[in-house]
């Protein structure tokens, strides 16, 4: 999903560069104005493991792969504001040292990955939560079903971009149901490493994840952990 | 307490991210993704053009210097993790001092009350 240079012309690059400098802008503002001291360091880490996982491709179908994407699982575990910034960050250093998703094409990675994806991944497991009962295991179904469908958003929100400012001259429809079809699968694996991740993090410190902080009323640990409303 | 155990969360966690970066990557399928199949597919995949940084140490995931392809892509993947959490932590520490700063947090009542925009400036 790592946006080459030359795909997107460079008029629709710079403008989504200005989008996602706004967005992640937006971002750094909220994180600024609500994390928790035990969530700095947990962002790092959120930052770090979907890095790891990014490196794991898994084979989808027949000569195709995927792997993780990371913003509703990041999004779940510290926010989405903060969630946003982990998957920008992992594109940034991705970009720079790896030589992975190009560089004119940041803003084009970081609008389709860590805001459509955290902030619209975001959404929809909120959305999900609100019509079902309050407890864990609908939170860990809700991230995991959330994180497939933030895949197929993001894959969308490639192919508005290439219809925007595409260079090449593929028929929009069929680009549009390739990529969709092709990332329904790749969401499914999104799905369920998420699922598994927010499940174990759930079972160790369930106190850690931003997106079932509803759950127990908090037990008041210590003077500074105050539950930031939402 | 709480900080001990949060500290050994972390610790625990860089681990297992650790341990994915460095065992599992070279296991990772080489095939193209979504979005490498779909444009090759449909014919864009050649208006690519090289990454500007393609010659970076790192580039590919595959760290310069080492034969041996899996152990390349391992600490490739380990020297990635370190980065991201590095830049990570010093990125969102600073965002908290940033806030204590503006005297919107829990900052210690100790000093500087109502001191509106800190020294330290923003990041």
């Amino acid at each position: 999903m790592h946006i080459p240079d030359g795909f997107i012309d460079a008029g629709v690059s710079a403008g989504a560069g200005v989008a996602a400098a706004g967005g992640i802008g937006v971002c750094l503002k909220k994180t600024a104005d609500t994390l928790e001291d035990k969530q700095a360091p947990l962002a790092g880490l959120v930052a770090a493991f979907i890095f790891a996982v990014q490196m794991l491709n898994f084979p989808v179908a027949a000569g195709t792969s995927g792997h993780l994407l990371g913003g509703v699982l990041a999004a779940v575990l510290v926010g989405p504001w903060t969630g946003a910034i982990c998957v920008a960050l992992v594109l940034l250093v991705q970009a720079i040292f790896f030589a992975d998703g190009g560089i004119s094409a940041l803003g084009l990675n970081i609008v389709n990955m860590a805001l459509i994806g955290a902030l619209g991944g975001y959404a929809i497991f909120v959305g999900i939560r609100k019509v079902l009962p309050s407890n864990r295991t609908v939170v860990v179904a809700a991230a995991g079903i959330a994180a497939g469908m933030s895949v197929v958003l993001a894959s969308i929100g490639f192919w508005v971009e290439y219809a925007i400012g595409g260079v090449g001259n593929a028929p929009l429809p069929t680009v549009f149901a390739a990529m969709a079809g092709t990332h329904a699968l790749i969401g499914i694996g999104e799905g369920v490493i998420t699922a598994l991740t927010v499940g174990a993090v759930l079972t160790v410190r369930p106190d850690l994840v931003y997106g079932a902080r509803d759950l127990k009323p908090s037990l008041t640990l210590g003077a500074g952990v105050q539950p930031v409303g939402r | 307490m709480d900080r001990r155990n949060l500290s050994l969360f972390i610790v625990g966690g860089l681990i297992v991210a650790l341990g994915l970066a460095f065992f599992l990557s070279p296991l990772a399928s080489g095939s193209p993704d979504g979005l490498e199949k779909v444009a090759g597919e449909h014919g864009f995949i050649d208006t690519a053009e090289d990454h500007a940084l393609s010659d970076s140490p790192l580039a590919d995931y595959s760290a310069d210097g080492i034969e041996n392809e899996a152990v390349s892509t391992g600490v490739a993947g380990i020297i990635g993790v370190v980065i991201t959490f590095g830049v990570g932590m010093l990125l969102f520490a600073s965002l908290r001092t940033y806030r204590s700063h503006r005297g919107q947090g829990e900052a210690p009542s100790a000093g500087s009350a109502g001191s509106a925009g800190g020294v330290i400036g923003a990041p």
